[in-house]
């Protein structure tokens, strides 16, 4: 399960990335790397404006799929302190949606370690995003328009 | 046997519910819930056949036979990031 290194949670609150760094900081560390994903102002090609993305997740899968990233990104560098943590609900244009902090000893394992649980997070973790627009219309993104679907491992 | 099919995204506001129970036989597998699936809720069969599949939270293949009280989720593509 998690360990207390680590604040793997999905919230409907704001992400507090100043709370998340003071987590994951450490005087075993000497790089922090973070990292946000953010709501992208797009138009639609009938031109809609996207006013905000609306995050679904399988709640008890997802996050023990995220613990599961954490336990195998620590067995890939030597993370110190980490926090890995995902908005539900409502993520407005330039609000965040996912916060990764990774605390190791150096910086390149910081930068990979945090490099990689975001592709990875993005692959398979049960979290849907729907698109909303400012006329108040709505589109789900499933990749399946574009890309494929999870593998089972 | 009797499982929980757990619903998201664009398959719970196709079917208008978030969860129900399937009734199956004796022997089933992910791909006899599935079929069940479609049968109960037709307005998302098209989607079935594309979606992946968990079974207590972990993902399975259709093969995957199932017990009573399982909870089976059909998963849609998840949202990824968008290459354009």
């Amino acid at each position: 399960m998690t360990q207390p290194d680590d604040d793997i949670r999905l919230t409907a609150q704001p992400l507090d990335v100043a709370a998340a760094v003071a987590f994951v900081s450490d005087g075993r560390a000497g790089g922090i790397d973070v990292f946000l994903g953010t709501t992208r102002a797009e138009t639609s090609p009938d031109g809609r404006e996207l006013v905000a993305l609306d995050y679904e997740a399988y709640e008890q899968m997802a996050t023990e799929q995220l613990r599961d990233l954490a336990r195998r990104a620590r067995e890939q560098w030597p993370v110190v302190k980490l926090a890995l943590l995902h908005r539900t609900g409502r993520v407005a244009v330039g609000e965040p949606s996912v916060l990764i902090a990774v605390a190791t000893p150096h910086r390149a394992e910081s930068f990979e370690a945090c490099r990689w649980l975001i592709d990875t997070l993005k692959k398979d973790v049960a979290i849907w995003k729907k698109e909303v627009w400012a006329d108040g219309s709505g589109t789900w993104v499933h990749p399946e328009n574009s890309g494929g679907t999870p593998k089972p491992r | 046997m009797t499982v929980t099919v757990k619903l998201f995204a664009i398959l719970r506001e196709r079917a208008g519910a978030a969860e129900l129970r399937l009734d199956l036989g004796q022997r089933a597998t992910v791909a006899t819930a599935r079929d069940a699936l479609g049968e109960r809720v037709p307005s998302i069969r098209e989607y079935l056949p594309r979606v992946a599949w968990a079974v207590n939270r972990s993902y399975a293949s259709v093969e995957t036979e199932l017990r009573d009280g399982d909870e089976l989720a059909a998963i849609p593509a998840v949202s990824g990031g968008r290459s354009r």
